[in-house]
């Protein structure tokens, strides 16, 4: 047993063929792991554990084992128990049975109350491969579904795939929780889920409607995988939903394709018949707009589908955005750069001048590996036009010197297919190849030929003494290809070399047994185009060559020799063909084209692997071309609740009031631009106040909910329910913040009615303290001052001349004998971006007088102090105001149903909730109140069931949140809701300061 | 998505393999070994190869293949980047990604795959979650595990996965707070033969080290934002707020990660001018012949400093791969050392320090194979170099602030300029 135990031990990491173990029988071993799996020491049941792990590592059998294994599933070591189920998950599909024994043990861990427990519980329990137990696992996700925990939702969504691979027939169950899933809120959720969408039912796009603009609005706080899989979903999506934002646009380049310029005369066919100019659906614009801030990921996948989403969904002047995100990637590893290299290929014919400022990045090091080299080669032919092939053909000559031969064979190519595309070159190109044709390395050689005979093609008669010059290298050259080619072309331009030619095939003749098969066959086609021709000369030649070829052991070659004896030999029995024989094969043949064999690549999406591999992989869902006419966009509008229409349209009163001509002009001028130009502005604003990346979702999931309706609007017939129409656009409108502190201002006369439905009383007017109450601090003291002493108080008041400034109220108190003249600011040393509205000068202050006067200050919604120098006329203080982060917000009326909806949309990162104990003193709902609306300038939401505040922050106007929730004996909880994370955090403290003290 | 995951050595054996879902045999790895003879470089070998029931998507780190097995259409670069990540998160946990390392923390290894993945999909793959999950082993966690028989495997349930700030542990704690930045530039340049500027741009980044106590909230601004208009940012920035006012704003994960990256090319420096206006730091004299019918070359090569800002240069090297027909060489360094393969014709000559007043250069004659012509390619030559306290592009941080804890931490920046691809034509 020791002795075993030894070699056992060593075995672990020796990856040789003659493993100890296959000395001794696997029982023997296997008897000690059991023996050590079945003690009573976690120590020894890790050990063993750690071992069979190593095995499975490396590919050992170790299924013998899992009776012994399954044992310790329960184990309470923590390591153990995951290394079992490590096993577990890796051996139960082949000991069904037994695996069964475990299954009680994660039926128990689903209902436990942590919520990673549950979470780890049916990650194992959906990983075990066990048929028989789809109903319980079915029943499991159908929880976890809709369990609490946002974990164990995403858990619930991994699940999805898991079970459907193991049993397709539970489909239809599984849409379903896929749909309830998808209308999670959380971030944590949305990549799973749609990951799970994609593998079971990526047809149902349906599912989508209802969830597209959540998506859009959740997608930057998803986690980068997540991101990369619902992108590329979405892509399809707007495929299928959208129109066409280029059918207007002219696509044509150089290149244009036949088919191409008819499929655009259909298109414009269509748009001429609709009559309607293209306008960017709003949930178009808003895909476009949510992803773009992606190309910054440091994850080159999220990079890569951002940009395939924008080449194939974004109107063509804003698809150059994605080419710098694109040749920044270039940096990354090798592999990375052989993906992107291949997708810019395929951007790079559709797209040139997308690409065309970044040519350089684009040019080969000698240390690149050969295939990058290639790829790279790919893309700088693809751009070369005109003004820039000067310089791409002095780069591709440095290039031929390269010692790798692959990279030289293709850069002749690449030479070769400049030359077909820009016609000015052609010349100097052609010259260049027949200079390499005098290469020492031969595969140059053969394939600067190759090359040639390509070009030749296009004007022969030009080029006779470059053909003759070819014929002499047929002494020399080797490479089967490179001889056919020749071969070929002297066969074909026989006639510009009348002399040359017939020698050419006599020395030909000579070797004819002794070639490739492919240069046999340009031997019998040489011959015959010389027999068509010059048969005096050549006659007894050819025959020569058909008779070698009719006994080649190739039956192609014994084929075409049979053919063409029958064809061109003139005999008694030859059918009418035989006069058509110089038409069939001295016929003018069209130049080949050199194309790019990435041309036409893009109908695959691009970044998938079918692009790749230019062939559809398993599971490939087909980007849809665009439809003709856009289906109902309506579908994606989600439902608004009852209260917020309610709401809005107390506010469009005002509104309309405040405007009354607002409504015409819009009706007129395309609702659905104004509306897209609406939308914008709320992102613009918002992204100026610096808040956090989430923060889009409340402004903009409002302003799209009503552009969604003006769109809609837009199909309805004109005239009759214009008027009414109208109406209900503006109702929709998102009210500019301007107007919502006027409503807040003026509380019209609707507001006071609820307040008076409210049994409480809480009111908008308490939530401003008076004077009285305010906290004062110290600015300057009575004895550094020299008799001076300034205090200053936050008065929380608007501040009129600027609203995003804090109101300071200072106040100076005179304590000196003499008086003290021309108090004023000077000199403010402020940080980026705050700014300070200084209080105008007060010439005399009398001895023992005191004078107050208000300042503003912009703190830029941070605490940072505001320093600045006091003055009077004899001398300076320097002095700094710090607020508490109270201070830095002004109050707003809100009601429960609108705090609700806010609070829905700051979640995530922007929420902080924290367990508290309130004070004895603190429990009466009075004193939170109080307590509350001293440590922050909020406003308590009125008829609110708990106790809830609003504010917003003076210098970006972002939502403040506060909700305090009481539970018996003093237990409380508090949740604060801000874009601004630092501010949230910083007033849940302060918040938790003032009711725990 | 992923289906399993192999580990191929230089020699060619699979020495680990996991499976997310059920068993691909180990024998689908023969259409990878194919490529690979296929393959004249290791670095040859496609990333992605297509067989007949699955596609093998690998990558090359450390002179190990990563070999990941897909069933069904994923795009490759997802496959690609997350590949990337495990030999980073197995380099952050060992130091090192052998294959020594690997076996000896097998049982490790393992536990972190089946954290990375679930069923194929990317579960957490944050370096700060999976130390909590699982902490990275160190010697004396070893010694005191086997003396007590505890684990690598956190005891307390992982809390970060469902943090609002993911990438960030809860409850770190340090006597000492510090946080590092280190701003490294790559210059990556091509100069043809005149000492003509071909192509010359900027890659940089900013990786920071940050021990900081609590949830600090830290912000980062620099001097001249404008040469950062090509970025990437670690998932913890703010991108609204660098938007808005050009400022990095994040809250940092625990210790070492990489900040930001960004790319700083001729045009965005001068954007009309041409591509000679980055500084290039070091300048190249050469005169490489080959004369016919001669069995020897002449070799010179003098280094020279250019745009240097007034700092020296360090950490000089210089290799070039010689054309096949050179047998050897007999040159004379000024200064440093040289080398010459006859094998592979390496010729890497390490240089040190370039003193302005005495100039490095090598110069002396090569042998060719006698008989054999003139060799038609001219050798390249690849520099490295180190500028130390200096950013090529001028780039400046102005000042870092902390926000959301009281202490006052210790705060450092660094820079450094370094050679990336910087190549000579000859």
């Amino acid at each position: 047993k020791y002795e075993c135990f030894l070699l056992k031990n060593s075995d672990g990491f020796v990856p040789t063929e003659q493993d100890p173990e296959k000395l001794l029988s696997t029982t023997d071993i296997h008897d000690d792991l059991k023996e050590m799996l079945d003690s009573n020491k976690d120590s020894l049941k890790l050990e063993a554990m750690k071992r069979i792990v190593a095995m499975i590592a490396r590919g050992k059998n170790a299924s013998d084992l899992f009776p012994a294994v399954v044992k310790n599933v329960a184990c309470k070591n923590i390591e153990v128990k995951k290394l079992v189920y490590v096993y577990l998950v890796r051996y139960a599909e082949e000991q069904q049975d037994l695996a069964l024994l475990s299954i009680s043990t994660f039926q128990r861990g689903l209902k436990d109350p942590n919520q990673l427990i549950r979470a780890s519980a049916l990650r194992v329990l959906s990983s075990i491969r066990v048929t028989i137990i789809v109903p319980i696992m079915m029943l499991a996700i159908k929880e976890a579904a809709s369990d609490m925990s946002p974990y164990v939702r995403k858990t619930a969504a991994h699940a999805i795939p898991k079970l459907y691979s193991l049993d397709p027939e539970q489909k239809d169950c599984l849409i379903e929780v896929i749909e309830k899933l998808l209308a999670d809120k959380t971030t944590l959720v949305a990549g799973s889920v749609v990951m799970a969408f994609e593998e079971v039912c990526p047809e149902r796009i349906d599912l989508i409607h209802k969830n597209y603009r959540k998506l859009c609005n959740l997608l930057i706080d998803v986690e980068e995988w997540g991101q990369v899989v619902i992108i590329n979903m979405l892509t399809r999506y707007a495929r299928t939903q959208f129109l066409n934002p280029n059918m207007n646009v002219s696509t044509a380049g150089p290149h244009i394709l036949y088919k191409e310029e008819k499929e655009k005369k259909k298109t414009e066919a269509t748009a001429i018949v609709r009559r309607k100019p293209y306008v960017m659906d709003p949930d178009h614009r808003l895909l476009l707009r949510n992803t773009k801030p992606l190309l910054q990921s440091r994850n080159a996948a999220v990079v890569m589908a951002v940009a395939q989403l924008y080449f194939h969904l974004a109107p063509k002047a804003e698809v150059g955005v994605i080419a710098k995100a694109l040749v920044r990637l270039m940096r990354s590893h090798s592999e990375v750069q052989y993906v992107v290299l291949q997708n810019v290929a395929t951007m790079s014919i559709k797209r040139r001048g997308m690409f065309e400022p970044y040519l350089k990045s684009f040019y080969i090091r000698s240390t690149d590996p050969t295939q990058i080299k290639v790829l790279k080669l790919e893309v700088l032919t693809n751009l070369a036009n005109e003004t820039n092939i000067s310089t791409i053909l002095r780069e591709f000559q440095t290039y031929i010197k390269s010692n790798d031969k692959d990279f030289v064979a293709a850069t002749i190519q690449a030479i070769g297919r400049c030359a077909t595309n820009i016609g000015e070159v052609r010349d100097t190109c052609l010259n260049g190849l027949v200079q390499l044709l005098s290469n020492r390395d031969e595969l140059v050689v053969a394939e600067s030929v190759v090359v040639i005979k390509k070009l030749l093609q296009m004007q022969p008669e030009q080029h006779s003494d470059i053909i003759k010059h070819m014929a002499k290298l047929t002494d020399n050259i080797q490479v089967p290809m490179a001889r056919a080619s020749i071969l070929w072309l002297i066969g074909e331009y026989c006639e510009h070399v009348p002399k040359i030619a017939p020698d050419v095939l006599r020395k030909m003749a000579k070797t004819f047994t002794n070639e490739e098969d492919i240069v046999k066959l340009q031997i019998i086609n040489l011959a015959a185009k010389l027999y068509l021709t010059n048969s005096k000369q050549t006659k007894l030649l050819t025959q020569y060559v058909l008779n070698l070829a009719k006994y080649d052991q190739n039956y192609d070659i014994r084929d075409r020799a049979r053919f063409i004896r029958q064809l061109i030999v003139p005999t008694d029995k030859s059918g009418a063909l035989s006069k058509y024989a110089k038409k069939l094969f001295l016929a003018l043949k069209p130049a080949p084209v050199l194309e790019s064999p990435f041309k036409d690549r893009d109908h695959f999406q691009l970044g998938s692997l079918s692009h790749l591999l230019n062939a559809k992989a398993g599971g490939y869902q087909v980007l849809p071309d665009w439809p003709e006419a856009a289906p109902d966009p309506s579908v994606r509008n989600v439902e608004v609740p009852e209260w917020t229409k309610c709401s809005s349209r107390e506010k469009r009163k005002e509104k309309k009031a405040d405007k009354p001509f607002y409504s015409d002009s819009e009706g007129e001028s395309g609702p659905t631009e104004s509306a897209d130009s609406a939308s914008d502005t709320a992102s613009g604003s918002e992204s100026g106040s610096g808040s956090e990346e989430s923060g889009s979702g409340s402004e903009s999931e409002e302003s799209n909910e009503e552009s969604e309706s003006a769109s809609e609007e837009d199909e309805e017939e004109e005239g009759k329910k214009k008027k009414k129409n109208v109406e209900k656009i503006k109702a929709r409108k998102p009210v500019p913040e301007s107007v919502q502190m006027f409503a807040t201002i003026c509380k019209p006369a609707w507001l006071n009615m609820q307040f008076l439905l409210n049994p409480l009383p809480v009111s908008v007017p308490q939530t401003i303290v008076p004077s009285g109450n305010l906290k004062t601090y110290e600015l300057l003291h009575r004895i550094t001052g020299e008799g001076l002493s300034v205090e200053y108080c936050f008065s929380r008041q608007p501040f009129s001349p600027d609203p995003h400034m804090v109101a300071v109220k200072i106040q100076f108190t005179n304590s000196a004998t003499s008086e003290a003249k021309s108090l004023h600011v000077e000199d403010a040393k402020l940080q980026s971006g705050m700014r300070i509205k200084e209080f105008p000068e007060i010439e005399v202050l009398p001895a023992g007088e005191t004078v107050s006067v208000v300042m503003g200050i912009d703190f830029c919604d941070s605490t940072q102090a505001a320093n600045f120098q006091l003055c009077t006329h004899t001398r300076k203080f320097f002095v700094s105001i710090q607020p508490p982060v109270g201070e830095l917000m002004m109050p707003i009326f809100m009601t429960e149903n609108e705090f609700k909806k806010e609070q829905g949309q700051l979640m995530g990162m922007n929420e902080i909730t924290e367990k508290l104990t309130l004070e004895e003193k603190c429990q009466g709902e009075h004193a939170i109140v109080q307590r509350v609306t001293t440590a922050a300038n909020l406003s308590r939401v009125p008829c609110g069931s708990d106790k809830e505040f609003a504010g917003k922050t003076v210098t970006s106007g972002s939502l403040v949140l506060v909700s305090v929730v009481t539970k018996e004996n003093g237990a409380a909880q508090l949740t604060v809701n801000c874009e601004k994370m630092v501010i949230g955090t910083m007033l849940v403290k302060d918040i938790l300061q003032a009711l725990t003290q | 998505m992923i289906h399993s995951l192999f580990l191929v050595n230089s020699s060619g054996d699979i020495f680990l393999e996991k499976h997310w879902k059920s068993v691909v045999s180990r024998s689908v790895c023969d259409y990878f070994f194919e490529a690979q003879e296929r393959a004249s470089e290791p670095e040859n070998v496609p990333p992605v190869i297509p067989t007949p029931h699955h596609y093998l998507i690998s990558v090359l780190r450390h002179r190990i293949y990563f070999v990941a097995v897909i069933q069904s259409e994923v795009p490759p670069l997802f496959v690609i980047e997350f590949l990337h990540r495990v030999v980073d998160t197995f380099q952050d946990y060992f130091g090192v990604c052998t294959e020594a390392a690997i076996k000896d923390n097998v049982v490790v290894v393992y536990e972190l795959l089946e954290e990375m993945l679930d069923n194929g999909f990317p579960l957490a793959t944050e370096s700060n979650i999976l130390k909590e999950l699982i902490k990275p082993p160190t010697i004396l966690r070893t010694v005191v595990n086997t003396i007590t028989g505890s684990t690598n495997v956190g005891e307390q349930l992982p809390t970060g996965q469902l943090s609002v700030v993911p990438w960030r542990r809860t409850g770190v704690k340090y006597t000492n707070n510090e946080a590092y930045f280190d701003v490294v530039e790559e210059i990556d340049a091509i100069i043809d033969k005149s000492g003509s500027t071909i192509t010359a741009e900027i890659q940089g980044v900013i990786d920071a080290c940050v021990k900081l106590t609590g949830m600090p909230d830290l912000t980062l601004s620099f001097m001249n934002p404008r040469l950062l208009d090509d970025v990437s940012f670690h998932p913890c920035v703010r991108f609204k707020r660098w938007e808005a006012e050009r400022i990095l704003s994040f809250i940092p994960p625990d210790g070492n990660f990489r900040l930001l990256s960004y790319h700083v090319s001729s045009q965005n420096l001068h954007p009309l001018r041409s591509a000679s206006l980055v500084a290039i730091p070091v300048y190249v004299k050469h005169n490489i012949t080959f004369r016919e019918g001669s069995s020897q070359g002449r070799f010179e090569l003098t280094l020279g400093p250019k745009q240097t800002m007034g700092k020296g240069v360090e950490a000089v090297l210089v290799s070039s791969q010689l054309p096949r027909g050179v047998l050897n060489t007999n040159l004379n360094p000024t200064q440093g050392t040289y080398t010459f393969d006859p094998v592979t014709k390496l010729l890497s000559w390490d240089v040190g320090k370039i003193n302005p007043q005495k100039l490095p250069s090598l110069k002396g004659s090569m042998s060719l194979q006698a008989g054999a012509s003139k060799p038609d390619e001219n050798p390249t030559i690849n520099i490295q170099f180190k500028i130390q306290q200096s950013a090529l592009s001028g780039l400046k941080v102005n000042r870092l602030d902390m926000y959301g804890e009281k202490y006052k931490p210790f705060k450092g920046i660094k820079y450094m300029t370094k050679a990336g691809k910087f190549q000579v034509r000859t």
